[in-house]
């Protein structure tokens, strides 16, 4: 059993920001755990940009952006170890991991939780149909495109409006393929509305209130069946990216002590990203999916101070007041941090305002604790709102 | 065509590849011809997974002798080709009154098949032994030796046996009629004649096509039936320990909520009727009544998430048995209708059909017995194991090693599928969206490419 001062989980923007954060503030021994065969995270497969803006100004494609992560952490003297998988959290701090030497456990003063977000397969939204190959998410596309130098598919259908839509757009029209369609259920897209000019711009048709019902093809897909307003309506194709619906990385999590937010599926933190078992952190997609890359690099370091302050015994004592955001409706996914721990003037919160989102869009007032906030947002977009004073007695 | 073969095997389903060997270790020189890229490729790609008791199985049916000499000899060859057993029992669960009028009828029967450990129980014995049951429910009993399995390395372990000691395997190889002349077959096929003193037809869904297209009549037609499920994350898998079975119908068995092998949770079959015999599709109203259906037996499943959807093809016909039949005077044996439970029975087909040979050959003194790879998740996996190269799949855990072993030896995957079969690489809870790309490059690399 060997002890480390921290064990980050996850080499992506979140856990390597920390990591580099920590070594600078002097904290000794710093271990990134990452399961992949390199590090970066998810901007290492996305042959596309924009990142690095928030950290270094600068447009950067995802691998070079990854692989600057990856230089700064281990300049900075953290040490990274890739093919290791975290296969159990237990209480304390204690993780099990599995490496090509099999199963050991590692013990960390703190642990970082950093294991990303990932997209709703095609499975999990009950999409009928057979199961031939060219069907996937983003991401795997992305893969495709950085890894494999081309994509299985020439003229595949796009489903989903969120931002990472149209990073799969733009890799298809970049990487030989013509996408036949992309598809939204609403009635207007889900990242901001100049997005919604790019496939027109493109050739390539968006349609709103339209969900695909049906997949058709033996061993690659050959049409697809939509639900369009003017009724069911099939046409040819040869994949189906199915994009977003992003949810935490979190089969770790579920299967562990620590509490679980019913709403974002992440941990429950406090205000210095600290879950129900203190000696563990989080920080990135895992509490929030999905924001990008810079958000996430940001929030990694930012956590890495309040670690740093733990691991000095600096951090106030975890609290137990929940915070919960009420609205008119059940628009609200979910509200984080969901905890506040008593402040301390010497160490700032990691999470200083409230991130919220919604699952629908919602036009009225938030009440948190005694304080009111008029709202008005479409879903899926970023709320933040101050950290409400109030302390309301646990529960 | 070089040489005569003792018996050409029609099909490379769970049956064909029992029935390959079985007659492979009793002496034969056997070929198993298979139309599909890879083995299981037709009915056995999609089932329950149950290893069944035959307890609700018709009384004095070919198919309950099956069943039941099947479950044994799995029993026993288990240990020694390392594949996984899981005796969690069953629950049969009555919902309603008339259910659960119903029940000493199934007990007397499953007694009367010689099942007699069955145990009737009340409602809060249930619910003991299961607390996360809808609580509505009124009564039950358990069949203590219905069973989980792999349904893919037992049938791979099955052919891999008769592989391994001389049997030869044709994939992509479809047979397309044939001529007997009184002392041997000559079957076409895509890949040229094959000449086989006998022919097993074990072509599953395709089964009456066969006896058709050689003997020039059928006695049975093959109504293929759909079961459609949905997997539930691993997670799930905590909400039952049992096998939970409904009260059956006639037509069917019912929809079952059960753990898989690999620590997932299932919900279904479906029994759906329909004339085609190649597709089973999915469709979505289905999928979330069986969602709903789901979470009304186990409230705590509406929070779980969907792992994967799939359905299979039951090759069933006009009769309720099996359609077991020797062709007299043709040298040709028919292994048909095998609708709802083959895999528990393959082994059990076989020793019958290895019965109406014997005496025909010499059985091999010392064969060599396969070890399969093992995916049970209560078992040891390879991914805790020293050199095994790092995981190449995340959710399901599959490593590198183990994903390159399945790509050598005389099995190995000749499509995308097969590899998923043998390894579950892809099939956990991100569906490719972390490996997919990997394991496909591995794919390109190392293996059979993309089907
Ligand atoms: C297709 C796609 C396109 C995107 N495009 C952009 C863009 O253009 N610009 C932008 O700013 N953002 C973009 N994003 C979002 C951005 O990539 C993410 O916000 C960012 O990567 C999140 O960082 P993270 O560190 O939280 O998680 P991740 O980058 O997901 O990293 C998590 C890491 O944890 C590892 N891990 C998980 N579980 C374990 C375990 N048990 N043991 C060990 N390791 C584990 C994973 O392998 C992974 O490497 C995109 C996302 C996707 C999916
Ligand atoms: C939804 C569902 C749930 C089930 N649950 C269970 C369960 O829990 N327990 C259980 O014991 N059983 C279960 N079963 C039943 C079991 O899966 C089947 O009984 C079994 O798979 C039948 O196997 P088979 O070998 O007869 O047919 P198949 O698997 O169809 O094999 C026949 C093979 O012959 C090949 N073939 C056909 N025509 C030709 C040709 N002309 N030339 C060459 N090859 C040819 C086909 O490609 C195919 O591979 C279930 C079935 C379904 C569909």
């Amino acid at each position: 059993m060997t002890e480390f001062d921290v064990i980050i989980i996850g080499a992506g923007p979140a856990g390597l920001s920390a990591a580099t954060e920590l070594k600078r503030l002097g904290v000794a021994r710093v271990l990134v755990l990452e399961r992949e065969r390199d590090a970066g995270g998810i901007p290492r497969h996305c042959l596309h940009s924009p990142y690095g803006m928030r950290e270094w100004h600068r447009v950067m494609f995802g691998p070079a952006y990854a692989r600057r992560l990856v230089d700064e952490a281990r300049e900075a003297g953290a040490e990274i170890r890739c093919q290791t998988t975290v296969t159990a959290l237990r209480p304390g701090g204690e993780v099990e991991v599995s490496s090509p030497d099999g199963v050991h456990i590692l013990t960390g003063r703190a642990v970082l939780l950093a294991t990303g977000a990932r997209e709703t397969p095609r499975a999990a939204r009950l999409v009928g149909g057979t199961k031939p190959g060219g069907v996937m998410n983003t991401a795997t596309l992305q893969g495709f495109a950085t890894f494999s130098g081309g994509l299985p598919f020439k003229r595949p259908v796009i489903v989903g409006t969120e931002l990472v839509s149209f990073s799969a757009l733009v890799t298809c029209l970049t990487h030989g393929a013509r996408p036949s369609a992309m598809i939204e259920s609403g009635a207007r897209p889900t990242a901001r509305a100049v997005m919604a000019l790019a496939p027109r711009l493109m050739g390539v048709p968006l349609r709103f209130g339209t969900t695909i019902t049906a997949i058709h093809g033996r061993t690659r897909v050959e049409a697809v069946t939509l639900d369009t307003p003017e009724g069911a309506q099939d046409i040819q194709c040869d994949g189906v990216v199915f994009t977003g619906g992003f949810r935490p990385e979190n089969a770790l999590l579920r299967n562990s002590p620590l509490a679980v937010d019913a709403g974002s599926l992440g941990p429950r933190i406090d205000q210095y990203g600290r879950l129900s078992d203190p000696a563990y952190f989080a920080a990135g997609n895992v509490l929030h999916a999905i924001e990008t890359a810079g958000w996430c690099w940001n929030e990694g370091r930012r956590v890495a101070r309040t670690i740093d302050a733990a691991l000095r015994g600096a951090l106030p004592p975890l609290g137990s007041t929940l915070i919960t955001a009420k609205a008119d409706t059940d628009a609200i996914k979910f509200a984080l941090p969901q905890v506040l721990s008593a402040s301390d003037p010497s160490v700032a919160p990691a999470f200083d305002r409230m991130q919220l989102r919604l699952s629908r869009a919602y036009r009225g007032d938030i009440v948190m604790g005694s304080t009111t906030h008029r709202v008005e947002s479409r879903p899926e977009r970023r709320i933040l709102l101050p950290l409400p004073r109030v302390t309301e007695p646990g529960p | 065509m070089t040489q005569t073969y003792d018996v050409a095997i029609i099909g490379a389903g769970v049956v064909g590849c029992a029935i390959a060997r079985r007659l492979t270790l009793d002496g034969a020189r056997v070929v198993v011809l298979e139309k599909g890229a890879d083995i299981l490729d037709g009915a056995s790609k999609a089932n329950s997974a149950i290893l069944h008791t035959g307890f609700d199985a018709p009384e004095g049916s070919v198919e309950l002798a099956c069943i039941q000499e099947g479950h044994r000899e799995y029993e026993t060859l288990r240990a020694g080709m390392n594949l996984p057993l899981d005796r969690c029992g069953a629950l049969v669960l009555a919902w309603t009154k008339e259910q659960e009028a119903r029940l000493p009828a199934l007990i007397a029967h499953a007694r009367a098949n010689g099942v007699d450990d069955v145990v009737p129980l009340g409602r809060a014995e249930v619910l003991a032994l299961e607390p996360n049951l809808n609580s509505t429910l009124r009564a039950g009993f358990r069949v203590p030796g219905e069973s989980l399995v792999d349904p893919w390395s037992a049938p791979h372990g099955y052919l891999l046996h008769a592989l391994l000691n001389g049997a030869d395997l044709e994939r992509s190889c479809e047979v397309q009629g044939g001529t007997f002349d009184g002392d041997r077959w000559t079957l076409a096929t895509s890949k040229g004649p094959v000449a086989a003193r006998h022919v097993v037809n074990a072509a599953g869904l395709y089964g009456d096509r066969i006896d058709q297209m050689l003997l020039g009549e059928a006695h049975f037609t093959i109504r293929p039936r759909k079961g459609q499920f949905v997997v539930y994350d691993k997670r799930a898998a905590r909400l039952a320990r049992h096998i939970l079975l409904p009260v059956p119908t006639d037509k069917t068995k019912g929809i079952v909520v059960c753990r898989t092998i690999w620590g997932n949770l299932l919900v279904g079959p479906t029994a759906e009727d329909q004339d085609d015999r190649e597709t089973a599709a999915l469709d979505a109203p289905t999928l979330k009544m069986l969602d709903a259906k789901g979470a009304e037996i186990l409230p705590a499943l509406a929070d779980e998430e969907v792992t994967t959807i799939y359905a299979g093809l039951r090759p069933a016909s006009e009769f309720k048995d099996y359609q077991l039949r020797t062709h007299e005077g043709r040298n040709m044996i028919t292994v048909g209708g095998i609708r709802s439970t083959g895999l528990s029975a393959a082994l059990g087909l076989a020793a019958h059909v290895g019965r109406t040979l014997a005496g025909e050959y010499q059985a091999l003194p010392d064969p060599t017995i396969p070890r399969m790879a093992m995916l049970a998740e209560d078992q040891t996996r390879d991914w805790q194991l020293p050199g095994n190269d790092g995981v190449l799949c995340h959710c399901e855990k599959v490593t590198f090693r183990e994903a390159r072993a399945a790509l050598t030896g005389p099995l190995a995957p000749q499509s995308f599928a097969g590899f998923k079969r043998r390894t579950r690489a892809t099939m956990g809870r991100c569906q490719g969206f972390y490996c997919g790309q990997a394991v496909q490059d591995l794919l390109d690399s190392e293996g059979p490419g993309h089907d």
